[in-house]
């Protein structure tokens, strides 16, 4: 099995998701398996192979670095579960 | 008058035009059909009023001479477009009732073509799944049931509310996306036609996001020509996604000639995977008769790597996946559930709002992106890209598209597949290589299985060839001649 409980406690942390104690031995068997399942591309030869990094040739677009968009507090904040004045607000951050 | 829900978008639009009946009358029968259809649970919105109002709009200017390519024709929208007004939630429950305020660049150009929203579609969460199973709304039922068996069916994934109104008539077509299948895989399910066109040609502009270098929209259709008809709308740059091509969107159906004589079709020779269904097999050698038949030339093509598409998609994918989902913090819009601290808040909200298959995928691709492990999988995965990219390329040095089947087996029963992630990705085995070069595939039904459940095949074309796939496509559905449809037993 390539994932156990503690690499799933700590990929969990990373990822910002609260898992129980309890659902830890069944994720680390579902994702351990599917993890074992890619571990065919170890057959495939890449040493000289360029990785993708755009899937259709296209140059970088450029635009003018100038403000299209405005005073759009009411919009940005409308659906935010908790907002005061245009402002998001979450617990406290700094002591 | 004719059941107005039996139209093509194509013979819809000459109704119109001609003055046989209203954009009205036409909204309204899709809007009865849609409102007596929840046993198929392929809305998760309807919008009747707003729908009666556009196509009331749609009336005067089919009146005043100022009609729209899709003037007054009734569209489902897949729950993962953004609609300004309208509840959007890629059917996860981490987006609560979140609303936009803003309309995605697809949508907004088919409204600005005179289209009619009849609803938005339930499709599986963030679009992870090929059954639509893993919805916050619960599952969509496929309209097609296996003969003399009640069992509920599954209308493919993840764009099944669309595949599963189109082909139940509770719109005329459909707005679609696919990552990995989720256009063409529900379609073959359900005896549609759906197109994923190439990355690029759609903005993906107030779309949900799943994986950034693999997602494109496209619409599911009872027909190659409205298809054809609904990516002219769709198609187009857009300044607001750096990956649309600045290219002239062609007259796709202009390109349905009917003439393929001496179109070089290619079979590649690792699509005949092992425990395929015979009935698959003989469906696929109906298309290439059928294709040999209308002047086409059959060359055997060779793709090796493509049994590794599968796997490198399960690394590239969740690995795009984990990113664009960090969004979902509890602070912006959405769900939040409150937490001792900010982590927790965080963690708490993100365990409450996020459902099991997507948690999965957002595991695997934080562990795929982890120090030390980045190199192994994401950098391997994409170097597998490269090389199936490479394949693709040399085919289309001796051919001009490319002849599959579209899915390894008809539609299966609701609760099949949940318990086996791997078993469920199997499903896009035929569909996945394709999203992964960024190439054009269409998916048209072209059979029936031994149980009397629609099977389709799939063309996969050039990058930006829509025009030769849908010309292609359209022989290959005269020739198929899929004139069967499910029966209505979900009728209220």
């Amino acid at each position: 099995m390539s994932v156990d409980e503690k690499t799933v406690r700590h990929i969990a942390r990373l990822a910002r998701i609260a898992v129980t104690e309890e659902e830890l031995a069944p994720l680390a068997k579902e994702v351990s398996s599917i993890l074992d399942w890619v571990e065919q591309l170890g057959e495939v030869e890449t040493d000289h192979v360029a990785p993708m990094t755009s899937v259709v040739e296209m140059e970088m677009k450029m635009r003018e670095d100038i403000v299209a968009h405005e005073n759009l507090q009411d919009q940005v904040t409308r659906n935010a579960p908790l907002s005061e004045d245009g402002f998001f607000t979450v617990p406290k951050v700094v002591e | 008058m004719t059941d107005l829900t039996k139209l093509t978008i194509a013979d819809a639009r000459k109704g119109l035009a001609a003055g046989e009946f209203t954009a009205v009358e036409l909204t309204q029968a899709h809007v009865n059909a849609a409102e007596a259809a929840s046993k198929l649970n392929s809305y998760v919105t309807l919008t009747p009023e707003k729908a009666l109002a556009m196509a009331k709009h749609s009336d005067e200017k089919l009146s005043n001479g100022t009609a729209g390519p899709l003037e007054g024709i009734p569209l489902g929208i897949k729950d993962l477009f953004c609609t300004e007004g309208v509840r959007t939630t890629a059917c996860s429950n981490i987006l609560d009732d979140f609303t936009p305020t803003y309309e995605s660049t697809v949508t907004a150009q088919l409204w600005r073509d005179g289209a009619v929203m009849i609803g938005k579609l339930n499709n599986d969460e963030f679009a992870m799944g090929s059954s639509n199973e893993t919805s916050r709304f619960g599952p969509v039922i496929n309209p097609w049931k296996a003969s003399g068996d009640e069992a509920d069916l599954v209308p493919g994934g993840s764009s099944g509310g669309s595949s599963a109104a189109v082909a139940a008539h509770l719109a005329l077509g459909a707005t679609a996306t696919d990552t990995g299948g989720s256009i063409r895989q529900p379609a073959a399910f359900t005896g549609t036609v759906g197109l994923k066109p190439t990355y690029g040609r759609c903005s993906r502009w107030g779309i949900v996001a799943f994986a950034s270098s693999l997602d494109q929209a496209g619409p599911i259709t009872r027909s190659v020509r409205d298809a054809a008809i609904m990516l002219g709308s769709m198609a187009g740059h857009d300044v607001k996604d750096t990956t649309s091509v600045d290219i002239a969107v062609p007259d796709y159906e202009a390109a349905l000639t009917g003439d393929i004589r001496g179109l070089k079709v290619g079979i590649p020779k690792e699509y005949r995977v092992d425990g395929m269904p015979a009935e698959i097999e003989k469906l696929w050698t109906d298309g290439i008769d059928w294709l040999k038949s209308a002047g086409a030339e059959i060359v055997d093509v060779s793709l090796p790597h493509t049994k590794y598409a599968l796997p490198a998609y399960y690394i590239v994918a969740p690995a795009e996946a984990s990113s664009n989902l960090a969004r979902y913090d509890g602070v912006r819009y959405g769900l939040r559930v409150p937490g001792k601290d900010i982590t927790d808040m965080y963690e708490k909200t993100r365990a409450a709002g996020f459902g099991d298959e997507v948690r999965r995928r957002i595991l695997i691709g934080t562990y795929v992106l982890s120090a030390g492990y980045y190199d192994a999988y994401y950098i391997k995965a994409q170097k597998i890209r490269t090389l199936i990219a490479q394949d693709f390329a040399e085919a289309y040095k001796k051919v001009d598209v490319l002849l599959t089947p579209t899915a390894p087996s008809p539609a299966f029963a609701v609760g099949a597949k949940t318990d086996d992630p791997l078993s469920m990705y199997l499903n896009d085995v035929f569909t996945v290589p394709v999203n992964l070069a960024g190439l054009p595939g269409i998916s048209l039904p072209a059979g029936l299985s031994a149980e009397g459940l629609p099977l389709g095949l799939q063309l996969i074309g050039r990058t930006f060839d829509e025009e030769t796939l849908l010309r292609a496509a359209g022989v290959l559905e005269e020739a198929a001649g899929f004139t069967a449809e499910p029966s209505t037993w979900w009728r209220a």
